[in-house]
């Protein structure tokens, strides 16, 4: 080997060698490719494929076509889970700018400050399951702190729980305790991150109060608020364990979301419709599809511009 | 070559391959159920099976009954066990169709069980074959605070009118009739199923449920007007929508709501919460039409084997000792339900012997609505019978919508 004369070198290189530079990154990439392509790619087109099917998880699949679409476009629960959906996406957007005024309201340097921040943060920690059950207690009408509260003005307190008009906004509220917990410790960091010589500077400027916050802190916050936006989203239109633990989509229905009619229609005791199952996730594909291309291109945009 | 620590691990593997065969042939049982008697009852049912067969190494798997709902469909097909727990009727219907369950036809007929085991024949057939052995029933029926009767002066109501006029003498009182807990639905089919099978009967619960009545049959309709005058008065608790039926036992257990449309599971239940036997009492649902023979709901759950089992012969002799009669007498003595073998005997509880005068002389058994119907038709009605039971203005909105899901899930 030593003997080798270095010209040798060269020739001698194997293919390998010679294009490591091209191969190696995907060499890294190879294992996230293949995960991500048995585990997530190939599901969303099996799937679709399963849309067009009705099939029971257990004998043969009969192919219906566009079937369990047409079907789903003459479907009440589908349009009451839509509309839920809806409602989800709208109300759960406070948890931004609430958690930006707990984060502000916290981001001070008094004694036991660490204790307060952990205690905002507990309902992020405790799981969503336990979340939805203390709500559960909160809200009924015979012992819980809604009836009492209710009582205490001479009221009969609402059945939140079981009324059709009411049930959506009371699951809602009780996944904002933890949602506004979560954009709270997001903006917290960022808020860290905001230079102490731009206010400084803004100070000598006179700025102070909410011009201060909008033109000075609030943009050195965006990619915090960007962050808070995306997991708000997300975290709205995959609301299920409230939902199940909750209501279980009633009463009759009146509470259900895509991501639990999707569940309830194709695994739960009374359904196992693979195929309309599936068309529903489809649709919820589509609508997140809307919202994830916005956001790849927003991320490509951005460092583009980097 | 090889380490200490290899030769030792690949002694005992070659111990554990050899030593195998020798060992018991393994007998594994699925079973479904946590609560403290229905537990009891089956372990000491496999001890004494264990007992009397030294020669198997039974293995028991015992799940939540909801978890083992979910569950069943995977283990069936990836992993099945040799005996499985679960529920016949339409239930059954699906892992039937699918090839899943082992046809145990010649077992019914060498052991002579269409005989022993005649009141449960027709729900554990399928295609005219039998695919399963029932080990348990229990009856419905209404059950009612004996105390609050007596201190109000009311007789157990044995007509609709009597029980009209009872609930309404109750309400007078300041006490709800009847309580119910809705939040998962199956409640409420139990008050439809016996106002059906009393206005009209066994044959009408059954073609209903097999899709052959419209909801916006007139029969059907008669059933929700007669619920109406139930639920217009205010008969039932309100806020039931919220509560599974463990919390609507808490206004009966504490006096606020003196009957319980239930099954006689709920007796436990109830002395649990600290009433006596002498403050419930068991009726059976009131005649609505006199001209209506009388059937009830008699719910049972069962054994299968399923087609998979690596150990059928086992399998089948555990089957033949779960439906012995002495085996019978025992479990359900400690279950607190009905044996399904006629030469076995009931418990001495009060409640298992009227049930047991009540389900032995009906006209016909209703396994129950959500049993009965396919799951997507159970599922969209319940709901609909949770809408009416709150919403009763709405009927006919949701006996149309129940006429659309009928013709699509049937068809």
């Amino acid at each position: 080997m030593n003997t080798a004369t270095r010209s040798d070198i060269p020739k001698n290189r194997s293919w390998y060698q010679r294009n490591r530079f091209a191969i190696t990154p995907w060499i890294f990439l190879a294992p996230a490719i293949l995960f991500f392509t048995l585990y997530v790619i190939a599901p969303i087109f099996q799937s679709i494929w399963i849309s067009f099917f009705e099939w029971n998880g257990l004998g043969a699949k009969t192919w219906v076509g566009m079937g369990n679409y047409v079907e789903l476009m003459d479907d009440d629960r589908f349009y009451t889970s839509l509309k839920n959906n809806l409602w989800w996406l709208v109300l759960y957007m406070l948890a931004v700018p609430i958690g930006l005024a707990i984060a502000l309201f916290l981001n001070q340097t008094v004694t036991g400050i660490r204790l307060y921040k952990s205690l905002f943060f507990f309902p992020f920690v405790i799981s969503q399951v336990v979340v939805g059950l203390i709500f559960t207690w909160f809200y009924n009408p015979n012992f819980g702190i809604v009836a009492i509260i209710w009582e205490f003005f001479g009221a009969t307190p609402p059945a939140i729980l079981a009324d059709e008009d009411l049930v959506t906004f009371g699951i809602i509220f009780a996944g904002l305790w933890p949602q506004i917990a979560y954009c709270m410790i997001l903006y917290l960091t960022g808020l860290n991150n905001v230079s102490p010589d731009q206010i400084e500077a803004a100070r000598l400027d006179n700025a102070k109060g909410f011009g201060m916050l909008w033109h000075v802190i609030l943009p050195q916050l965006k990619p915090a608020t960007f962050i808070a936006v995306v997991v708000t989203v997300i975290g709205a239109l995959r609301s299920f364990d409230m939902i199940a633990i909750m209501t279980g989509g009633g009463p009759w229905g009146s509470s259900n979301v895509l991501a639990y009619f999707m569940f309830e229609t194709s695994l739960s005791e009374y359904g196992f419709r693979m195929g309309y199952g599936s068309a529903i996730a489809t649709v919820l594909f589509l609508i997140m599809l809307v919202y994830i291309s916005f956001f790849l291109y927003r991320m490509y945009q951005d460092e583009k511009g980097n | 070559m090889f380490t200490p620590l290899v030769r030792t691990a690949t002694a005992v593997l070659t111990a554990a391959i050899i030593s195998a065969p020798a060992m018991a042939a393994d007998l594994v049982i699925n079973y479904d159920d946590l609560n403290a008697a229905p537990k009891e009852a089956f372990e000491t049912a496999v001890a004494k099976f264990q007992e009397a067969n030294p020669d198997i190494n039974v293995i028991v798997n015992n799940t939540d009954r909801e978890a083992h709902k979910t569950a069943i469909r995977n283990f069936l097909s990836a992993d099945a066990p040799d005996v499985t727990s679960w529920y016949p009727g339409n239930r059954m219907a699906p892992f039937v169709d699918a090839g899943q369950f082992e046809d145990i036809s010649d077992l019914w007929e060498s052991e002579g069980w269409s005989d022993a085991l005649a009141s449960t024949k027709p729900s554990m057939t399928r295609d005219g074959k039998q695919w399963g052995v029932p080990y348990t029933y229990y009856q419905w029926g209404i059950y009612y605070r004996s105390d609050i009767f007596a201190d109000n002066n009311i007789t157990p109501p044995t007509t609709w009118d009597e029980l009209l006029s009872a609930s309404a003498a109750l309400k007078e009182a300041g006490v709800t009739p009847f309580t119910i807990g809705t939040k998962f639905l199956w409640t409420a089919a139990g008050v439809f199923d016996y106002l059906n099978l009393r206005t009209n009967g066994y044959d009408v619960h059954n073609d209903l449920t097999a899709g052959k009545i419209k909801y916006t049959d007139p029969r059907i309709v008669d059933v929700f007007e007669k619920w109406k005058e139930l639920v217009e008065p205010g008969y039932f608790v309100e806020n039931h929508a919220t509560m599974s039926w463990q919390e609507a036992l808490a206004p009966f257990i504490q006096g606020e709501a003196a009957m319980y449309v239930m099954g006689n599971f709920s007796v436990a239940a109830m002395r649990e919460g600290g009433l006596t036997d002498d403050q419930i009492d068991y009726i059976p649902f009131p005649t609505i039409n006199p001209d209506v023979a009388r059937a009830e709901e008699a719910p049972t759950d069962a054994f299968f084997i399923p087609a998979n089992a690596k150990n059928k012969e086992d399998a089948k002799k555990f089957l033949k000792f779960v439906v012995d009669a002495d085996v019978q007498t025992e479990w359900n003595a400690t279950l607190g339900q009905l044996p399904i073998n006629k030469n076995a005997t009931p418990g001495d509880d009060k409640f298992i012997q009227k049930g047991f005068e009540t389900v032995s002389t009906a006209a016909g058994l209703a396994q129950f609505y959500d049993r009965d119907a396919p799951a997507e038709m159970a599922k969209a009605g319940m709901e609909g019978f949770q809408e009416f039971m709150v919403k009763p203005e709405r009927m006919d909105d949701i006996l149309k919508r129940l006429d659309k899901v009928q013709e699509r899930v049937y068809k």
